[in-house]
């Protein structure tokens, strides 16, 4: 019981964690229909970003704040510096630039920060069980991450369906032309939405780095997942992005835990433990393959022209 | 006419350059960049395969490093049990690849444009995942190739220019392959359903058929360079099937001049080199890559030769 409601709430941790990094690349990829590979580069930056600020100023949310902020900036400086240039380009250009991007990211904090991995301590008041049910306790720092994470979706949620941004945000999804031509300036528009699809991803980030060790490529594993939960979700919706973005963190999660004991039951017991892992990995991709042989638009598609 | 000569002549001196490199390489000693070429043969290969569903049929597979990786196990896991005959595992590597790819391409197919990008690099993820799995043959550590493929009495494969010029031959027989295909009437097909498919469909071709046919054969292709990659490394492990694997191949089509017989070979031979040329003066080459890969997208269209040609022409 107790192991059941642990892995339950981890895997809402992490499929909020993946909404966070999902969002961004909706967001970016359903309005400038960009395909950006670095989105992951980003949540990665993020997390040296957070690990470096906290050991300076000796602050956790200090550092962690400083680093949303770096984030932002570095997201807008490289919308402005690069990708702006991509729009409207070929699918295939985003690749292809993303993917040198990538590189250069990765290379870039090594350089900085050196081939080892970093790690981001927590501050002591994050660190103790909070009981939840009577009996049941779970890490502080976990629940917090799942209520920071539903805050900023709430926020998104309202920002993008309430806001006059927001409504501009949407207009610009289904057409770009449009709300140029009402005098609306684009590109200011593009670079803020950028920035805020770079944010949504380095607060991914520094908030994943205290569980794991911040370390070069950790985008990379985590990008495939916000991809194929964008299209699980259906391209372009935030609402599509949330619903599955909590399905494959919890198939994920209980897959890890529960699937070696199932399978025990049938295969013998060292089959079992060489299947387990392999097929535990390969769960959320089967379910991609399948959601997008059923409905190749994703489960929820955005409401597009 | 002139615009046309440039990128011919280069591709010319490209190709005199392959043919001719074991004998550079015997008379200056320097062994190191027959085993570099060799390598780069084989990927270009790979990269020539992902040419035609790519650039020729507009099907941008994400995935195409799974079939290096099946190609590479067929391989491995039969000298492992004891079938160390390339006849044999020739075939059954690309017989493998070619069932992977029927598989994969009849799901795939029935989505398009950035669907079906993640759906072929789910289906690569997956491949990866299972090979990891693989206890018995090496797992996460991958599976050491202890005989290279026995091609008795018509080809050594440990003698480093026979297996050279075996894997030019290969390249040279897929390119002719790719030539004779996209000059085809069923290539024609092909690369009139990349331009409009509802017109096609409307004058009464069974698109999908023709799409997972060209599917399938670039996919059996390019488990032919897994086979000679695996024989090249003497090692094959998942890391061969990890998505940025995929993205190089991209990279390498790309680079050279999507949908040309001959760019994904200069691709590759660009791309190896500069990788090898960077990585010698600064450990940190990859700086120096990435961004060089965004200016090549930006102000560089249609890929080197594409940029050949335009030279020639201003």
């Amino acid at each position: 019981m107790l192991l059941v409601v642990e892995q339950f709430l981890n895997g809402l941790q992490f499929g909020l964690l993946l909404f966070l990094l999902a969002a961004g690349l909706t967001l970016v990829f359903g309005i400038m229909d960009l395909v950006n590979l670095a989105h992951g580069s980003l949540y990665m930056m993020g997390a040296y970003f957070a690990a470096t600020f906290v050991a300076w100023t000796g602050n956790f949310l200090l550092g962690a704040l400083l680093a949303l902020g770096a984030t932002l900036v570095l997201g807008i400086v490289l919308e402005v510096v690069a990708l702006r240039h991509l729009y409207g380009r070929d699918h295939l250009d985003h690749v292809l630039a993303t993917f040198g991007l990538i590189l250069f990211f990765n290379e870039a904090v090594r350089l900085i920060w050196g081939p080892a991995g970093l790690a981001l301590p927590l501050p002591p008041w994050l660190t103790v069980p909070v009981p939840i049910l009577p009996g049941i306790h779970y890490p502080a720092y976990r629940l917090a991450i799942i209520v920071v994470a539903l805050l900023v979706a709430l926020l998104l949620y309202l920002g993008v369906m309430r806001t006059r941004i927001g409504m501009l945000i949407r207009a610009g999804a289904s057409n770009r032309e449009m709300i140029g031509a009402l005098g609306i300036n684009i590109k200011l528009l593009y670079t803020l939405v950028f920035g805020l699809g770079a944010a949504l991803a380095g607060l991914a980030g520094l908030m994943q780095a205290p569980i794991l060790t911040v370390q070069i490529g950790m985008g990379e594993n985590i990008l495939i997942l916000a991809f194929v939960i964008i299209v699980i979700g259906g391209i372009g919706s935030i609402r599509g992005a949330f619903l599955a973005a909590i399905f494959v963190g919890m198939i994920d999660t209980l897959g890890r835990a529960f699937l070696p004991n199932l399978l025990r039951q049938i295969l013998s017991s060292t089959a079992a433990s060489t299947a387990a892992p392999a097929l535990s990995s390969m769960l959320i991709y089967l379910l991609m393959a399948i959601v997008l042989v059923v409905r190749p638009e994703g489960l929820f598609p955005a409401n597009r022209r | 006419m002139k615009a046309l000569s440039v990128s011919k002549a280069v591709t010319a001196l490209m190709l005199a350059g392959l043919v001719l490199l074991p004998l550079y390489s015997q008379l200056s000693g320097n062994i190191f960049i027959l085993t570099l070429f060799t390598r780069i043969v084989i990927l270009a290969l790979a990269a020539a395969s992902l040419n035609l569903i790519m650039g020729y049929g507009g099907m941008m597979s994400f995935g195409h490093a799974a079939y290096l990786g099946i190609g590479g196990y067929a391989v491995g896991i039969l000298a492992q049990e004891g079938v160390g005959s390339g006849f044999i595992q020739f075939p059954v590597a690309l017989a493998a690849s070619a069932l992977y790819a029927l598989v994969i391409g009849a799901l795939s197919l029935r989505t398009r444009g950035v669907y079906f990008i993640m759906i072929t690099l789910a289906f690569a993820q997956m491949a990866y995942y299972v090979a990891s799995g693989l206890a018995r043959y090496g797992g996460d550590d991958g599976l050491t190739v202890y005989k290279r493929s026995d091609f008795s009495g018509l080809i050594d494969l440990s003698s480093r220019v026979q297996f050279y010029y075996l894997c030019l031959a290969c390249l040279i027989g897929v390119i002719v392959l790719i030539w004779r295909i996209v000059n085809s009437r069923f290539g024609l097909v092909v690369q009139g359903l990349r331009s409009n498919e509802q017109r096609m469909q409307a004058i009464g071709f069974p698109a999908k058929r023709y799409q997972l046919v060209c599917f399938v054969i670039s996919g059996t292709m390019c488990g032919l360079a897994g086979a000679l990659l695996a024989n090249n490394t003497d090692f094959v492990s998942p890391a061969v099937m990890y998505w940025t694997r995929s993205g190089d191949l991209m990279v390498m089509v790309i680079l050279g001049g999507m949908g040309t017989l001959f760019g994904p070979v200069m691709g590759a031979v660009v791309y190896l080199l500069l990788e090898e040329f960077l990585s010698q003066i600064t450990e940190y080459w990859a700086l120096i890559m990435g961004p060089l890969l965004l200016l090549i997208v930006l102000f560089g269209r249609g890929g080197i030769l594409g940029m050949l040609g335009r030279a020639g022409r201003g």
